[in-house]
C-alpha cells in the first residue's frame, strides 16, 4: 500500500495494437486499451469476444503476437505465471487459488512467509493480515480456515492477498458470479474504498446492471475488435448491449424449417427444478429446434443434466414420448429416446487415450453382438458409417481420440450420441473450440436431424448460433427460464435483454 | 494416392504405432531367460521352467483379476488375508465331516470356496461404491478383517486337513498334470484366457476400461460405473477362490500367516505387466508375465550363488520401480 506511486487519474497500464494468435485463429485485432490509476474499468463483450485473452495478456499469462503494453508510460514484457505480481499487477481468478486447509494469515503469506532466525514469524504476519483486513473493514477472523469462510469472504480474502503483495492494478474476472446480491453490495464497497486509495480495477462482468452500478469507465470488446472506451456515465445497459451484439449473422446456417404447430410432442418438461433450476418447463415437438441461451452459469447445463438423468431433480415431471422418466435415471432417458451430448468433450464425452471404435460405440455397445460378446467386424463397420456420415477425417484409423483436432473429436462425439438412435437429442455447446468450417458442417448435421423428424435441444452461448439455428429460444438467467422467444423476437438485442436481467417474460 | 497406397500406408503406420509399453514385459522377460541360461545351464531346462511356472501360479491368477480392479480404477489391497481366510474354510468344511462321500464333499468345498471368495469380493466392492470409501483404504479395513478372522478361526496356529482320503483324492490338483502339462500351469492358461476374453472381447471389459480411464465419461454414456466398478472386485474374488483351490492341495494346511504380502506380489505383477496403476488400460498377457518375472527373478538368485536368497523382496521392490522408469520413458517417447 505504502509504495504505491502515481496520481489518481494516469495512465498505469497501458495495451497499444495488441494482437493475439492461437494456433493460427486470431482471437485478438490490434486492441487498444488504457487504465488509470483509481478507476474501475469495466471490460465487456460476449463469450469469445476476447475478454480473457486480454486480461491474461495484461496480467502476464499470456504473451501478444504483436503490439506493446506499457507499465507506467514504459514498455514491458511482462513476465508469464503470475510472476507479473510482483510489478503490481494480480488476477482474481474466477475458482480461488486458495488451499482450504490453511489459516487466511497462511493464504496471505504464502510463499512468502517471514521468518526470524530460521523460523516462522507468526506473530508479525497475523498482525500484518489483520491490519491489511482492517484496511478493507472486513471482519474476518485472521485465524479462521479458509474452508470455513463463505464465497464472499473468500474473494475477500483473495483481494487481501492482492493488497498485501502492494497491488496496483487488481483484474477481476466475473468475481460476482458466484455472490449473492448482499455479498457483491459488501464486495463493491470494498472496491470502491481501494479505487479512493489509487488501485486500478479491471472488471470483467456479463452483468450490466452492475457495471453501470459500480464501473467508472467501460471498454467494449467484440469478435476479438476494440469497438469502443466511454465514461459508463455516459451509457446505459441499452447502449452497452448495442455495442457488444451489432453484427450481422453470416451465411453459416440452413434455412430453418419450422415444425408444424400440431407436431406431437417429444419431450415434455415441467416444473423441473434442482438445487440451482427453479420451475423449468417447455415442451419440444418433433422436427424442432429449440435454442437455449443466456450467460454462463445461468444453469442451462445443469437443467440438461437434469432432463437427461445425469443428476437428480428436486421436483418436476419429465416426459419423453410419451413416457414419464424418473429422476436421475440415465438408463430410462436413453431407453426412452434421449440422448444427451456433453459440451466438456475432453472430460466427459470422449476417452482421450483410446481408439475411435473404442469412443464410437461406448455408449451403444449393446447393438454389437449378444450376450455381451463384441463382433469387431460389427463395430469396424459402424466406425466406417459413422466417418463418412460425420465426415471424420483422420489418416489413420487407428488414432487415439486424444490426438485427433477438436473438430474431429466434436464430430466423433456427435457420431457417439448418434449411435443410441435417440429421438430427441440435447446438444450443449455444439461448436465449442473448433474451427468456422466445421461449425458450419455441425449446423447442418443439426439440421438434417430435425429434418428428419428429430426433436432437438441446442444449448450454446454463442448467441449467432442459437438465433442462426433456432425456430425457438429459451433464455436462462440465474435458474430460471426468463423469455421463451419465437420468429422475429428471436435476435441479439432481446436475448442479451432477457439474459442481463433487463427484461423478464409476462407470460409463460 | 490410391486405396491401395492408403491402406498400405496406414498397415506401416500401425506396426510402427506397435505399443511399446505393451512388449516391453515380454522383452523383459526373455531378457532374464537369456541371463538365467548364462548363469546356469540348468536353469533353461523344461524341468525347471515348468516348475517356475507352477510356482508362480497363486500369484499370477490373483494377479489376473487384480488386472481387472486395477484397470477400473480400484485397488485390492485384502487379497493376500482373502486367500488365507477362503482357505481356512475350505479346509475347516472339509474336517467338518458333514457329507460322507469323499468325491461329493470335495466338490462341496471347492463351491464354498468360490462362493466364499466371491462374496469377500463382493463385500470389498460394495464398501468401496456404496460406502464411497476410497479402495485403498476400504481394502485396508477388509485385510485386516479376513486376516483377524483367520487367526480367529485358527486359534494363531495352522489348520490342517485331516482326513487322508480327501487328501490323496485332491493331490492331483496341485501335483497333477493335463496331457503333459501341470495343473496349474493349466489353470493359468485358461483362466488367462477367460480372462483376456472378457477384458478385450466383452461389453463388459470395455465397461472397465472406460470407467477406469475417465468415470465421468463413463457416466454420461450411461455406464452404471459403481455395477462396473463391484463386479471387478468380484472377480477378484472368484480368482482369489481359483488360487486357493491350487493352493489348499499343495500344503493340505493354512495358517494366519498364508498369503502374507501376496497383494503386494500381485500389484507388483500387474505394473509390471504395462497395466497403469491408475486405470484404464488392462494387459492381461502383460500381468502373467509379470507373475513369471517375479518368480524367475527368484529362481535365478537361487541358481546364481552370487546374491543372497535372503535379498529376494528388495529385488522384486527394485524391480517395480525399474519397471515404471522404464515405462514412463516409453510413453515420453510414443
Amino acid at each position: 500500500m505504502n509504495s504505491k506511486t502515481g496520481d489518481v487519474g494516469s495512465v498505469v497500464l497501458s495495451a497499444k495494437r495488441i494482437s493475439k494468435s492461437f494456433n493460427g485463429v486470431q482471437v485478438l485485432f490490434s486492441v487498444d486499451f488504457d487504465l488509470r490509476a483509481g478507476e474501475i474499468h469495466a471490460l465487456m463483450g460476449e463469450n469469445g469476444a476476447g475478454k480473457s485473452t486480454l486480461v491474461k495478456i495484461l496480467s502476464g499469462f499470456e504473451q501478444p503476437t504483436s503490439g506493446e503494453i506499457l507499465l507506467d508510460g514504459r514498455p514491458v514484457k511482462l513476465p508469464p505465471n503470475g510472476a507479473a505480481e510482483a510489478l503490481g499487477i494480480v488476477i482474481i481468478h474466477q475458482e480461488f487459488n486458495l488451499a482450504e486447509h490453511l489459516t487466511v494469515t497462511e493464504s496471505l503469506f504464502l510463499g512468502r512467509e517471514v521468518t526470524r532466525f530460521g523460523v516462522l514469524d507468526r506473530k508479525h504476519m497475523r498482525s500484518e493480515t489483520r491490519r491489511v483486513l482492517d484496511l478493507l473493514g472486513s471482519h474476518i477472523d485472521e485465524n479462521a480456515m479458509i474452508s470455513s469462510l463463505s464465497i464472499a469472504d473468500k474473494q475477500m480474502v483473495e483481494i487481501a492477498k492482492a493488497i498485501s503483495r502492494d497491488a496496483r492494478i487488481v483484474f477481476m474476472d466475473e468475481p460476482t458470479a458466484v455472490l449473492s446480491r448482499e455479498e457483491t453490495n459488501y464486495l463493491f464497497k470494498q472496491v470502491r474504498k481501494l479505487r479512493d486509495l489509487g488501485t486500478a480495477f479491471v472488471f470483467v462482468s456479463h452483468k450490466l446492471d452492475e457495471v453501470m452500478e459500480l464501473t467508472d469507465r467501460v471498454t467494449v470488446l467484440r469478435d476479438g475488435q476494440w469497438i469502443k472506451t466511454s465514461p459508463t456515465a455516459i451509457l446505459d445497459g441499452e447502449s452497452i448491449a448495442q455495442l457488444m451484439v451489432g453484427r450481422e449473422l453470416s451465411k453459416l446456417f440452413p434455412a430453418k424449417s419450422e415444425p408444424n404447430v400440431d407436431e406431437e410432442i417429444m419431450l415434455s418438461v415441467s416444473g423441473l427444478s434442482t438445487g440451482y433450476v427453479r420451475d423449468a418447463s417447455f415442451d419440444v415437438r418433433k422436427g424442432e429446434i429449440l435454442g437455449f441461451s443466456g450467460m454462463i452459469g445461468s444453469g442451462r447445463t445443469e437443467l440438461m443434466e437434469a432432463i437427461a438423468g445425469l443428476r437428480s431433480r428436486a421436483s418436476g415431471e419429465v416426459t419423453i414420448n410419451g413416457v414419464p422418466v424418473s429422476s436421475g435415471d440415465v438408463h430410462a432417458a436413453n431407453r426412452s429416446g434421449l440422448a444427451y451430448m456433453t459440451k466438456d468433450r475432453k472430460a466427459k464425452g470422449l476417452l482421450l487415450g483410446s481408439r475411435m471404435t473404442a469412443n464410437l460405440t461406448l455408449q451403444s455397445l449393446d447393438k454389437h453382438g449378444q450376450l455381451g460378446y463384441l463382433s469387431p467386424a460389427s463395430e469396424a463397420a459402424a466406425l466406417e458409417r459413422a466417418r463418412r456420415r460425420f465426415d471424420i477425417r483422420v489418416r489413420d484409423g487407428n488414432v487415439v481420440a486424444g490426438r485427433m483436432s477438436g473438430g474431429n473429436q466434436q464430430k466423433l462425439l456427435l457420431a457417439k450420441v448418434m449411435e443410441t438412435e435417440p429421438d430427441i437429442i440435447i446438444i450443449d455447446e455444439p461448436t465449442r473450440g473448433i474451427d468456422v468450417g466445421t461449425k458450419q458442417q455441425i449446423y447442418h448435421f443439426i439440421s438434417a436431424l430435425a429434418r428428419d423428424g428429430r426433436a432437438i435441444i441446442v444449448v450454446s452461448s454463442e448467441m449467432p448460433e442459437v438465433i442462426g439455428l433456432c425456430t425457438r429460444v429459451a433464455v436462462m438467467r440465474e435458474g430460471r427460464i426468463v423469455g421463451m422467444l419465437e420468429g422475429d423476437e428471436i435476435s441479439e438485442q432481446e436475448i442479451m435483454r432477457y439474459a442481463a436481467g433487463l427484461k423478464k417474460k409476462t407470460a409463460a | 494416392m490410391s486405396v491401395n497406397e492408403e491402406t498400405r500406408e496406414i498397415r506401416r503406420r500401425s506396426w510402427r504405432d506397435v505399443d511399446l509399453r505393451a512388449v516391453a514385459p515380454f522383452v523383459a522377460l526373455v531378457l532374464l531367460l537369456i541371463l538365467g541360461a548364462l548363469v546356469n545351464p540348468n536353469f533353461i531346462g523344461i524341468n525347471n521352467l515348468a516348475n517356475v511356472a507352477t510356482r508362480s501360479a497363486f500369484i499370477a491368477i490373483i494377479a489376473i483379476g487384480a488386472t481387472f480392479v486395477i484397470s477400473s480404477g480400484d485397488l485390492d489391497l485384502s487379497v493376500g488375508s482373502m486367500v488365507a481366510f477362503v482357505a481356512s474354510l475350505m479346509i475347516l468344511f472339509m474336517n467338518s465331516g458333514v457329507i460322507a462321500d469323499p468325491a461329493l464333499m470335495l466338490t462341496a468345498a471347492m463351491v464354498l470356496a468360490v462362493v466364499a471368495g466371491c462374496a469377500c469380493g463382493l463385500a470389498n466392492g460394495l464398501v468401496t461404491t456404496v460406502g464411497r470409501i476410497e479402495p485403498f483404504i476400504a481394502t485396508l479395513g477388509t485385510m485386516g478383517i479376513y486376516r483377524g478372522l483367520t487367526t480367529w478361526l485358527s486359534q494363531g496356529g495352522a489348520i490342517t486337513l485331516r482326513d487322508p482320503a480327501l487328501q490323496e483324492m485332491y493331490r492331483p490338483a496341485y501335483f497333477g498334470s493335463i496331457l503333459g502339462l501341470p495343473v496349474p500351469i493349466a489353470v493359468i492358461l485358461a483362466v488367462t484366457c477367460v480372462a483376456a476374453f472378457v477384458l478385450y472381447r466383452t461389453r463388459y471389459g470395455r465397461h472397465v476400461v472406460a470407467v477406469g480411464s475417465n468415470s465421468d465419461v463413463a457416466r454420461y454414456s450411461g455406464i452404471p460405473v459403481n455395477r462396473v466398478r463391484t463386479i471387478a472386485f468380484v472377480i477378484q474374488g472368484l480368482c482369489v477362490a481359483i488360487a486357493v483351490l491350487l493352493y489348499v492341495p499343495r500344503l493340505g494346511s493354512t495358517s494366519a500367516t498364508t498369503g502374507i504380502l501376496w497383494e503386494l506380489q500381485a500389484i507388483t505383477a500387474v505394473v509390471v505387466g504395462g497395466t497403469a496403476l491408475k486405470g484404464g488400460a488392462g494387459r492381461v498377457w502383460g500381468t502373467i508375465c509379470g507373475a513369471f518375472i517375479l518368480e524367475l527373478v527368484g529362481n535365478i538368485m537361487l541358481l546364481s550363488n552370487f546374491i543372497s536368497e535372503y535379498l529376494i523382496g528388495a529385488i522384486q521392490g527394485a524391480i517395480i520401480i525399474i519397471a515404471m522408469l522404464v515405462q514412463r520413458s516409453l510413453v515420453r517417447k510414443s
